[in-house]
């Protein structure tokens, strides 16, 4: 198993990863103190670590390449894959089913309030990972200004509230009508656009927006934000803070299950297919008589219609918005979802939000890697997963031949 | 008003010296582009590297006594060769594996690695400014222009100039420089008559990267701080530049970094410097909505 060569090969990366890292990880200079710090030790870490990680990424570099192989053996003999199978097992998805719904319902009363609150952030990313899901995972557009939606929905529920009083129920579906505005006001100038123009024009939109929410002082009163947007009511009856907390998280347990049902639903539709088709390729797309325009805006529009309800709860569920909490940082980490979970993948949308979210607030102590192990998600991921941890199969028609009589 | 010439001189120049900058990191975006048709998105970040090395390698030099020159050279000679090193292992970890996967997944893994830097840089230093030291040399036969321009402001404009001139000439008379656009023309053709395609790759990551460094160092001693964020706006507007220029082509990265380093100093000298940012992510919009292929940039189909 260990071969010379193979040692010899990591000692070497090993080598080279301690030379890389030499000066950023090592000397720290004192520009006050006037001194300077060696950390040698972290050397030995970096070496250590690059010894062995690259055995681990050869390890799977290596499964990659013959798992390539094996799996076209797999597809032409139209064998399902472990999930599909359990997806199409009445016995098995039925009892975990119940199962869960009956976890979701007794969540808040089990849990404090701490950790209701913590669970409706979840919620509120799964909402966010399908509906860029719609986007990135079915027509294939990289969107890195997803954030830009989200904070239409979030300051059009704070600003109305403000200035007319609007209620939250009036102000969801307003949230999510300008937010399909929006996403019909970004998609039309971009439509001609190919993958990699299109990030950055919709990252150069995010920030745009953003930009002109902290400097737009006398509309959005700027960087210091909006404060006491109220929480949502029912019919006016009082609510302590728990009691509200907990009906926001039904509240978002029954948006995240329309999201699931209508995502759902578009996935197998006509303009569904079309996503696909559009992600795989645009040219024969267009050749197959699919309006290209067309289908572009609807998943443009569409994947923000959600983000602006997303915004819209999240507004009422923190009662205090301001610009800080729509970075371009915010839209890679709902994307990081999604990539992490699965393109195009509802399930996988669901697991990469619970994972992403929630890991970190119970990992408190490594808050500060958060990103670095996003960045980290978001390469190996790609090289070694490109179709995330729950995939979403490939639809595949099969010709069984002609029966014989 | 009075037209005031000196500030007019001045914008003139600042917007010069930022074009130069952004010319220096917008040739490597255009040259990965033009030879894998992959936007870069860690550039930004392997610029931010070479700024912080050359700080370490001051501060360290600095406290042992070396005089001033001599470390602006070898600071810099470090934070070139560190940033090779980075763009050439960059290229191996997340770019090569992906070599023909779709390109959403290449980038995709660009931003990754890019988020990874900047954290990998914030945790190991800090994410504070830190001061800069003023590497360059006030020049003596400067001191009648001396309110309009600054002994840094000729150093940036001489070396981004050498630079050009040396990076023309490495791509039209030497043998990488041949087997670069031969790549960039059609990869698997320039595989069949023999070209190295994956040591074209390397070489053009590394020299990329190099003259990103330069940038690096040269804007960090002009603007006197720098912090692990730097990287990341300046690779988006050189972007933006290498973008209106055309992308894929050299001239037209200098020549879009300079349009777009001059029409934002006289925007903010004139109008407003709250929406400077807006205002060149508007641009890039408008010519891409407008010239999607750039100034200098080529219109081609696509191919099926």
């Amino acid at each position: 198993m260990l071969s010379f060569a193979e040692i010899k090969k990591s000692f070497l990366v090993s080598l080279w990863f301690m030379f890389l890292t030499f000066p950023i990880m090592v000397v720290r200079v004192n520009t006050i103190y006037k001194k300077v710090e060696w950390r040698w030790e972290n050397m030995l870490l970096v070496g250590l670590g690059s010894f062995c990680l690259s055995f681990v990424w050869r390890y799977f570099m290596g499964r990659k390449e013959s798992g390539r192989k094996n799996h076209q053996a797999a597809e032409t003999e139209g064998r399902p894959s472990l999930k599909q199978r359990i997806m199409n097992d009445r016995r098995i998805y039925i009892p975990v089913l119940a199962a869960v719904s009956v976890f979701a319902a007794a969540y808040p009363f089990i849990f404090s309030l701490y950790q209701t609150n913590i669970m409706i952030n979840a919620l509120i990313y799964i909402m966010l990972g399908l509906g860029i899901n719609i986007v990135v995972g079915l027509a294939g557009l990289l969107d890195l200004g997803y954030v830009a939606f989200y904070a239409v929905g979030a300051y059009s529920y704070a600003l109305l509230n403000h200035h007319f009083g609007l209620n939250f129920w009036l102000a969801l579906p307003v949230g999510a009508l300008l937010g399909t505005i929006f996403g019909i006001l970004l998609g039309y100038p971009v439509l001609r656009l190919r993958g990699d123009y299109l990030a950055i024009v919709t990252l150069g939109f995010g920030e745009i927006i953003r930009l002109v929410l902290e400097n737009w002082n006398a509309f959005s009163f700027g960087p210091s934000g909006i404060a006491n947007i109220p929480r949502p009511g029912l019919f006016g009856i009082k609510m302590s803070l728990g009691q509200s907390s907990i009906f926001i998280y039904f509240l978002m347990i029954a948006l995240v299950i329309f999201t699931i049902f209508v995502v759902n639903r578009l996935k197998d539709s006509r303009i569904g297919r079309a996503w696909i088709a559009l992600r795989e390729d645009e040219v024969a797309c267009q050749a197959m008589g699919i309006d290209r325009t067309k289908t572009k805006l609807t998943a443009f529009a569409l994947g923000a219609t959600w983000a602006g309800m997303a915004g819209v709860m999240f507004a009422a569920k923190t009662t205090f918005i301001n610009p800080a909490s729509f970075t371009i940082w915010e839209s890679i980490n709902i994307l990081c979802i999604v990539v992490l979970g699965g393109m195009g993948s509802i399930l996988g949308v669901i697991f990469g939000a619970l994972a992403l979210i929630l890991l970190p607030e119970y990992l408190r102590a490594f808050s500060e890697y958060r990103m670095l192990l996003f960045g980290f998600i978001l390469v190996t991921m790609m090289v070694f997963r490109p179709g995330g941890i729950i995939s979403e199969p490939r639809r595949t028609y099969q010709f069984k031949g002609v029966e014989k009589q | 008003m009075l037209w005031d010439f000196d500030y007019f001189v001045e914008l003139f120049l600042a917007g010069l010296t930022r074009g130069s900058i952004y010319a220096l990191i917008a040739l490597g975006y255009t040259m990965v582009y033009g030879i894998i048709q992959l936007i870069n998105f860690a550039h930004g970040e392997i610029y931010m590297i070479g700024a912080f090395t050359a700080l370490i390698a001051t501060g360290v030099l600095t406290l042992m006594g070396w005089n001033t020159v001599a470390i602006l050279f070898i600071a810099a000679g470090l934070a070139v060769l560190y940033s090779s090193a980075y763009g050439y292992t960059l290229e191996k970890v997340a770019y090569k594996p992906l070599r023909k996967a779709p390109r959403l997944s290449a980038l995709i893994s660009a931003i990754g690695m890019s988020l990874f830097l900047q954290n990998y840089v914030l945790l190991a230093q800090t994410s504070d400014f830190l001061p800069y030291p003023a590497l360059i040399p006030e020049f003596k036969w400067l001191e009648p222009w001396e309110h309009v321009v600054r002994s840094s402001q000729i150093v940036i404009f001489a070396t981004t100039a050498i630079v050009m001139v040396l990076l023309t000439l490495l791509i039209k008379f030497t043998r990488i420089g041949k087997a670069m656009r031969a790549t960039a023309q059609d990869k698997e053709m320039a595989m069949l008559v023999g070209v190295d395609v994956n040591r074209v790759i390397s070489v053009t990551f590394i020299v990329g990267s190099a003259t990103a460094a330069i940038g690096g160092v040269l804007i960090a001693s002009h603007i006197g701080q720098i912090n692990f964020y730097i990287g990341f706006i300046a690779g988006i507007k050189a972007f933006v530049a290498a973008v209106l220029g055309g992308i894929g082509s050299i001239p037209g990265a200098v020549l879009g970094s300079l349009v777009l380093g001059w029409t934002e100093s006289f925007f903010t000298g004139y109008i407003s410097s709250d929406y400077e940012d807006v205002f060149a992510f508007l641009f890039l919009v408008f010519i891409l909505i407008f010239r999607p292929s750039g100034i200098l940039g080529r219109s081609e189909t696509e191919k099926v």
